[in-house]
């Protein structure tokens, strides 16, 4: 009981992760395999300050008092860097579906593969 | 009762992901991947990630939740429904998740204050006890990301302006002079369509 506890937090994370992994493998549209992206991404912050975290700790902005105990400030600052970046990702590639749909009328996998098969030039 | 409150919040990013899955609607979708978004900033929170949480709250669930939108304004709301065979997707999901709940299993348990992310002694232990007199904020996280990690956000900066640059080249200009030759396909009549199918 106690190692499912301790765990539980990891395990959600997974679950999260794969339901990301899932929508990007098994959905055809384009932008439900950005928000899979999206999903994962998120799954990966949450896996880091899940891992920053102490018990009976408090954010780590300098307090007076004795025996304060801190969260660990180093994975908030790697996941601050990573939000930015996964949104600058996420930006280009809609920006991306922009331009396909702009040129293919469609913005469905198969579609696009269908369309490619029949004029290899465009 | 903060880990309890923790893992209330998971459970529901789980049920929200779930959402996700089975929606067909897409503006429906990136609405829940919005408060998915929303609920993991006040996971957040409950972790003592209060920068993290305000990132995440602005830039997460609100410009990328913006961007999707005006990213569906320009295509279409509905994912087609496909009868596709993702059994095979599923398996693989399922095998990978399984390896990697195998991998947990030694890992530090939630909140642990030995694990070896908080004793290292030049990482997280340093930056408690120097960084008030070597860089000075009393937000530590300000002082790792600005002094300590420095090039770290530096790089960051460079890939958002890269971005930006990327996403200008593919939309920006040509957008307008394509507005202004032909201004019947312009961004509003695919939802219009849209509305059309649902009657």
């Amino acid at each position: 009981m106690n190692q499912v506890i301790g765990l539980y937090s990891y395990w959600v994370v997974i679950v999260l992760m794969m339901a990301g992994l899932y929508i990007m493998i098994a959905r055809y549209n384009l932008v439900k395999k950005i928000i899979g992206l999206g999903l994962f991404q998120t799954s990966i912050f949450y896996l880091y300050i899940t891992l920053g975290k102490v018990d009976g700790g408090t954010a780590p902005i300098l307090i007076d008092g004795e025996n304060v105990v801190y969260s660990n400030p180093l994975p908030h600052v790697l996941i601050l860097t990573a939000i930015v970046v996964g949104v600058a990702t996420t930006a280009v590639a809609l920006a991306l579906v922009v331009r396909i749909h702009e040129a293919f009328g469609t913005i469905e996998e198969d579609e696009l593969k269908a369309i490619d098969a029949l004029e290899p030039d465009a | 009762m903060e880990t309890l409150v923790a893992n209330v919040l998971l459970t529901f990013l789980v049920f929200i992901a779930i959402g996700i899955i089975v929606l067909r609607d897409l503006l429906g979708a990136v609405i829940l991947l919005g408060v998915y978004s929303l609920i993991a900033a006040g996971a957040f929170v409950v972790m003592d990630a209060v920068d993290v949480a305000f990132t995440e709250a602005a830039v997460g669930s609100g410009i990328s939740t913006i961007l999707f939108l005006g990213c569906l304004s320009f295509t279409q709301h509905k994912q087609k429904p496909r009868g596709h065979d993702s059994l095979a997707a599923l398996i693989f999901v399922v095998i990978t998740g399984g390896l990697l709940i195998y991998g947990t299993l030694d890992m530090p348990h939630y909140g642990r204050a030995d694990s070896a992310a908080q004793t290292h002694p030049e990482l997280a232990v340093r930056f408690l006890e120097q960084s008030a007199s070597e860089v000075g904020p009393p937000n530590i996280v300000t002082s790792v990301l600005a002094s300590y990690r420095g090039y770290d956000t530096l790089g960051e900066t460079l890939v958002v302006f890269a971005a930006g640059i990327a996403v200008l080249s593919l939309l920006g200009l040509k957008r307008t002079r394509r507005e202004d030759e032909a201004p019947e396909h312009a961004p509003g009549d695919t939802p219009s369509a849209d509305v059309d199918e649902r009657r």
